[in-house]
């Protein structure tokens, strides 16, 4: 355990010693910073005089904070490839893996250390985004239930991108084509849910099958056991066949 | 099992082989190493030296064989194996983007050392491997010498029984390359070393034994004494000041016993000089002895001995001459049988 923790907090520090992180902490900021000042410009000229006097308006939080959240998801599905891409493939194109495979680890360690580092910033990530919607405390009365969930789907709705960049990265040695076959995965997984939902061809399974399907009820406030099993499932699903990859790669590497 | 510490068998592969695809990489390899020794591996690029290391230290598995470390199976138990082996591979797995000092204590913590003593570990590395003055240095800045010896610094770490270094000198100036094979020779003290490298001389700069890897095959395998007493043929060189024609010369020669080949070599001055084989002893004696009868005066009477570069050669090359000239009176009978 203590060297998983090894693993995690050197994975987390190094995200932070390249410009890396930082210039994209600093972009996803200002551009949810951008929207969500969006979202509250429209809220007050136009939504707020029309609900004025209606019985149980929307508030704030849906109107705000559900879109920004959701939206936070979306961006990260092309951030999340860059940031996957580093931790096997590009540690195979630079000749490092060596280190981690010859020191006394199990591929376990390696990939769970691995994925609990970018866990780390996944919760920054969630935490720094979860900071505007708290802001608006200063001026109004928030639904801290729905806020929570809503934090809680997003960094499941990460999570399981990461377990699914880190599995494709596990399969490459070249950096790009990791997080350019990332990148097709999440996506393709979003095209099912929007497939899935379109009128003409309506696919359960497709929705079901989509990790967008499930964030949907935790930014609505709703936490489903069932979509939280999808997200167990898909994490550690991944998380395995990166751990069965690494241990393969000894015998035909 | 022999009972003296001083053999006691740190490391002991058996039969070890690696197939990629249709490429047969390392053939039957055997290797022994034990404490306190350094071993050579020694063969040009593309032997099959890093693959040997590579299974050596777990990076891969071998497609048939066994390899024990400290008694313990490397392929049954990987973790209680691999802490006590320490691997420099070709390229220093070192992040560029930490300090040479985070770097350690990220190897340390990897490597199970207490945190008691971890601090006591990484100075004493970084002492070995005179690091001080770059401890703080991102290693990326660092020059290709310094980022060898963090290389070094993360085998030795956490003392490992068994060091494992791949071609640690190549790509460094000659200075470099002393101070390098200076630190092997003293890591040669306290620890068992094996050291890969393509250059004859650097074996036998550091290392008590060499085994000689060619296209995946162990051609040779025991200390340099025995690498020396290996030439091929015993060879003389002699000249003879004398009138009679060199064809004579030759004929004369040739009547001695033992003899394989004469060739002729350029002339000297007025002196006639021939390279003698022996099929299988040396007998310069009677070489004299004929040129005293003969009346010749003898002007040279030199053996000539293999350096260990021709000895390394041959080994390396010795299968694929014969190959080669095989082919060639091949094709001359052919021709031959064409002509004809």
């Amino acid at each position: 355990m203590s060297k998983i923790i090894a693993i995690a907090s050197s994975e987390f520090k190094r995200l932070f010693n390249s410009p890396l992180a930082w210039s994209v902490l600093a972009i996803l900021m200002f551009i949810l910073a951008l929207m969500f000042l969006m979202f509250i410009d429209e809220f007050v000229q136009v939504v707020q005089p029309q609900t004025a006097t209606m019985e149980n308006p929307p508030g704030v939080t849906d109107l705000i904070v559900s879109p920004l959240y959701l939206w936070t998801g979306i961006f990260m599905l092309a951030v999340m490839p860059i940031l996957t891409m580093r931790l096997f493939a590009e540690e195979r194109m630079n000749k490092t893996l060596t280190l981690l495979i010859s020191s006394p680890l199990t591929s376990t360690q390696i990939v769970l250390g691995k994925f609990f580092g970018l866990l780390l910033f996944i919760v920054l990530v969630v935490a720094l985004v979860s900071l505007m919607p708290i802001s608006l405390t200063l001026g109004t009365e928030l639904d801290w239930g729905k806020i929570a969930s809503s934090a809680f789907g997003l960094f499941l709705l990460l999570s399981s991108f990461a377990a699914a960049g880190l599995f494709l990265s596990s399969l490459s040695s070249q950096p790009i084509i990791a997080a350019v076959s990332t990148f097709g995965l999440l996506l393709f997984l979003v095209v099912l849910y929007l497939s899935g939902s379109s009128q003409s061809n309506s696919s359960e399974l497709f929705v079901y099958l989509s990790h967008f399907s499930h964030f949907l009820p935790f930014i609505e406030g709703v936490v489903d056991t069932s979509d939280l099993v999808y997200y167990i499932l898909f994490i550690v699903g991944f998380l395995i066949l990166a751990i069965r990859k690494l241990d393969n790669d000894r015998l035909n590497g | 099992m022999s009972s003296t510490k001083s053999s006691k068998e740190l490391v002991r592969a058996t039969g070890l082989n690696r197939v990629y695809g249709n490429h047969h990489a390392v053939i039957n390899v055997d290797l022994v190493l034990r404490k306190g020794e350094v071993l050579g591996l020694l063969g040009p690029n593309g032997a099959g030296k890093s693959t040997t290391m590579q299974m050596l230290t777990g990076n891969i598995s071998p497609t048939s064989g066994e390899i024990k470390i400290n008694g313990i199976d490397l392929l049954d138990n990987p973790q209680q194996a691999k802490a006590s082996i320490g691997y420099l591979p070709e390229q220093p797995p070192v992040y560029r983007d930490m300090t040479a000092l985070e770097y350690l204590s990220y190897c340390a913590a990897l490597r199970d050392i207490p945190k008691q003593i971890r601090r006591q570990a990484i100075q004493t590395a970084l002492q070995r491997c005179s690091l001080e003055e770059v401890a703080n240095k991102l290693i990326g800045n660092l020059s290709k010498g310094f980022q060898q010896r963090v290389g070094i610094a993360q085998a030795i770490l956490h003392k490992p029984e068994v060091v494992i270094l791949d071609e640690p000198t190549v790509g460094l100036d000659p200075i470099q390359i002393n101070e390098i094979r200076d630190l092997i020779r003293e890591l040669g003290n306290d620890h068992s070393v094996i050291l890969s490298t393509h250059i004859l001389p650097e074996v036998q700069a550091v290392c008590d034994r060499v085994q000689i890897i060619n296209q995946g095959e162990t051609v040779f395998s025991d200390t340099f004494e025995k690498l020396a007493q290996r030439q091929i043929a015993p060879v003389l060189i002699a000249g003879f000041e004398t009138d009679v024609a060199q064809k004579v010369v030759i004929g004369t020669l040739q009547k001695l016993a033992g003899i394989a080949s004469i060739k002729k070599l350029e002339s000297v001055q007025s002196s006639q000089r021939f390279e003698i084989k022996f099929s299988n002893k040396l007998n310069a004696p009677a070489v004299a002895n004929l040129a005293n009868e003969h009346g010749w005066q003898l002007n040279e009477l030199t053996p000539k001995s293999e350096t260990l570069e021709q000895i390394f050669m041959n080994l390396i090359h010795g299968e694929k001459n014969i190959g080669s000239q095989q082919q060639v009176a091949a094709v001359s009978n052919k021709e031959e049988a064409s002509n004809v």
